[in-house]
């Protein structure tokens, strides 16, 4: 285990694996928005989903109580997570299952590999799982000859077309039916060459190539949706069935599940499975949902593990304004909300999660200041869409600002940071001296027409002088007002008893 | 020091708690549990309900008396080959099916293979939650294992109506989460692909319901 500690040692050591950047988020974003098909996948299914969601949310009248408990219940698990944690492994060796725990990617991948060694199986089938992406664990196997089949359909089709994911959900989101059916007449031994994009002849073919693997599958590993102290219990929530096949099917199951996954009691999931499939799919309930505690004997797997999975996630935990971004339970309504996820996509964001969970979450895993995650608190434009849909209620804009700040400050303690202020710090620094005085930022506004003649007749700047530049290069200003809101305000307070000049003076 | 011992001193050190455990105050049921708990809906609103949620994942519905069970579970397994639970209900099975019928328990199990050549599979279910459109199987004699609701194609499933309920929290009351549990909310499905829904991946494609009243 490398632990690589940056001046900070009494913070737990960082995660490893697939949740940094892999070019700063601005530069990869720019590219990304480029490409008119994905931003046009993008949009339809954004959309698609989003509608959805509000239709199913809508019908229930106890949503908001729903969201609060949610996140009570959430805040109360993290606050007795060793408690938790403990009874949780009490209860799940009790009815015959094994516990192991990993602090870091590495040590769980090592661990996954000797469980399926000791089966003698050189094979095994994957369920979808953000923790088995998150610590690159097909990679790790197949660089030691074992073969990990993915069988979500998305999974499927991002596997055999030699790709990233792209969303939590719909990981294969960025490729439509045409592209698809090329990667299934590519890689898919056996497929029917006369094979359509029609989605229901793609997916028989799925159906039909991962068949048999069900049926003789000595191994299957998957991640769990939660996990329940109370009882020992775990859970999957799918959709088409591969996860009951690989849950029920072989005789041995490693789940690997992350440590904040843990729930106190049974009765929980009551409030768990109305938020998680309607935030998540907008249905009313996903088709298939998998629970068991440890092995039944007589039915399903006879050998069951669980790997509890740190990686990162005790140093989020440390994060006291952060650590609520641990109360996830991976739905996406954030991204499919996010106007910046909605044109960049879900790789502009390197990490296995992507959108504006994402954007919290790996540099709370690795620490902002681990060089590589540190611009992804900026891929935001703090519009709040993802607070509102959050089923658990984190408050991603707020910790994006947080993290905004641990950066600034991390940046100034950056081995070879300039001791002297930057170009950026002075800019702050006169911005706070206008803005804390009334006056001070009267007379600045007086030069707001200034910028309005700037921007020329189509009233947008395009480009911004010096620092500003910045701004400009992913996006254009619009002109600045004629009048400032005080101007406004003066003259209002001036034509108080003319109601039409007041409506005026409002809605400008 | 272990890798257990190590991550459970982190997550002290992260909340600033003591590693002594047993201080803290365990609590009896969710906090903020303002949500609801029951739906006081009828039963007659129950099945209407859970009908129509059912249709919407396109699951063929159908109200039956107990009296007529026999004889829609016959018609609708329409010359398949079919596995029954051990513990199903002997008199919800018409005597001209015995032919087709193999039977499945935890102490004789049928293999993968023997299963995948059977067209259709009969069981009983635990719990139904009509606001969701929501079936749960627990492994109960009459429900069997779970590979044998997975592998048949054509899932023919028996909900008597004194076990629905309104609202999830009803269902999870009902039931004992430590048995191994299968919700099934409409046959199979994929929205993986342009996110239009097809109906049937890999569990059974078709799921045809007979409520019992």
């Amino acid at each position: 285990m490398s632990t690589v500690s940056l001046g900070m040692p009494a913070l737990p050591p960082r995660g490893f694996g697939n949740i940094s950047e892999t070019e700063p988020f601005p530069s990869y974003a720019r590219r990304e928005l480029q490409n008119d098909q994905l931003r046009a996948n993008l949009r339809h299914a954004t959309h698609t989903i989003r509608d959805k969601r509000l239709r199913v949310v809508s019908e229930l009248p106890d949503w908001e109580e729903l969201r609060e408990a949610g996140s009570a219940i959430k805040a109360e698990a993290m606050e007795r997570l060793p408690e938790l944690l403990a009874q949780f492994e009490e209860q799940f060796t009790a009815r015959g299952g094994t516990v192991h725990w990993a602090r870091d990617a590495a040590e769980a991948n090592r661990i996954v590999e000797g469980l399926v060694r000791a089966t003698g199986s050189s094979e095994v089938v994957k369920v979808k799982s953000m923790a088995t992406q998150e610590i690159g664990l097909n990679e790790y196997l197949e660089e030691r000859g074992i073969a990990a089949f993915e069988t979500d359909l998305a999974e499927l089709i991002v596997q055999l077309g030699h790709d990233k994911p792209s969303h939590i959900l719909v990981p294969a989101i960025h490729r439509n039916r045409t592209e698809i059916r090329d990667i299934f007449l590519r890689e898919m031994p056996g497929v029917d060459p006369e094979l359509t994009d029609e989605p229901r002849r793609l997916a028989m073919a799925a159906r039909a190539h991962l068949r048999r693997k069900f049926l003789s599958a000595k191994v299957a590993i998957s991640g769990a949706n939660f996990g329940i102290a109370e009882t020992g219990t775990l859970g999957v929530v799918e959709s088409e069935g591969n996860g009951r096949m690989c849950l029920t099917l072989p005789e041995t199951l490693i789940t690997v599940m992350g440590i904040e996954k843990v729930l106190p009691r049974a009765e929980d999931l009551g409030v768990f499975m109305q938020l998680l499939p309607r935030s998540s799919t907008g249905e009313r309930m996903n088709p298939y949902t998998s629970l068991w505690t440890g092995s039944t004997p007589g039915d399903g797997p006879k050998d069951v593990h669980v790997v509890l999975l740190d990686n990162g996630r005790t140093r989020a935990l440390a994060d006291r304004h952060g650590r609520s971004a641990l109360h996830c339970i991976r739905c996406s309504a954030c991204m499919n909300v996010c106007p910046v996820y909605e044109r960049a996509g879900g790789h502009a964001y390197g990490s296995t999660y992507p959108g504006p969970i994402g954007a919290i979450l790996s540099p709370l895993l690795t620490g902002v200041e681990a060089e590589e995650n540190k611009s992804l608190p900026y891929a935001s434009s703090l519009c709040g869409a993802c607070f509102d849909a959050c089923p658990v209620k984190i408050n991603i804009p707020e910790i994006l600002v947080h993290l905004r700040g641990e950066d600034v400050e991390a940046r100034h303690s950056r081995p070879g940071a300039r001791r002297l202020p930057s170009q950026f710090d002075l800019a702050m620094a006169g911005a706070s001296w206008a803005m804390s005085d009334g006056a001070r930022m009267g007379l600045l506004e007086r030069g707001l027409p200034l910028g309005k003649a700037a921007a020329g007749r189509d009233g947008v700047i395009s480009k911004l002088p010096g620092l500003g530049a910045g701004w400009t290069q992913s996006r254009d200003i619009p002109a600045p007002p004629a009048e400032s809101f005080r101007a406004q305000w003066a003259k209002r307070a001036k034509n108080s008893a003319d109601p039409h000049g007041i409506k005026e003076g409002e809605g400008k | 020091m272990s890798a257990r011992d190590d991550i459970l001193a982190r997550i002290h050190a992260a909340l600033g708690t003591d590693i002594t455990p047993g201080e803290r105050e365990v609590g009896a049921s969710a906090p903020g549990a303002g949500y609801r708990a029951t739906s006081g809906r009828t039963e007659d609103e129950l099945v209407d309900l859970l009908v129509d949620r059912l249709e919407d994942y396109k699951a063929r519905v159908e109200v039956v008396a107990a009296a007529e069970l026999a004889e829609a579970i016959r018609t609708r397994l329409e010359g398949k080959t079919f596995v029954a639970p051990a513990g199903l209900p002997a008199d919800w099975l018409h005597p001209s099916l015995a032919d087709r019928r193999a039977t499945d328990s935890r102490e004789e199990p049928l293999g993968v293979d023997r299963l995948d050549a059977i067209g259709a599979v009969v069981t009983g279910s635990a719990v139904s939650i009509a606001e969701t459109g929501t079936i749960v199987l627990d492994g109960s004699p009459d429900q069997g294992r779970r590979a044998i609701s997975l592998v048949p194609d054509h899932h023919v499933c028996v909900v008597p109506v004194e076990t629905i309920v309104g609202i999830v929290p009803e269902g999870f009351a009902r039931l004992d989460v430590t048995r191994p549990l299968t919700l099934i909310s409409g046959p199979s499905a994929t929205s993986d692909i342009e996110l239009e829904r097809v109906e049937g991946v890999h569990g059974p494609r078709t799921l045809d319901v007979l409520i019992v009243r």
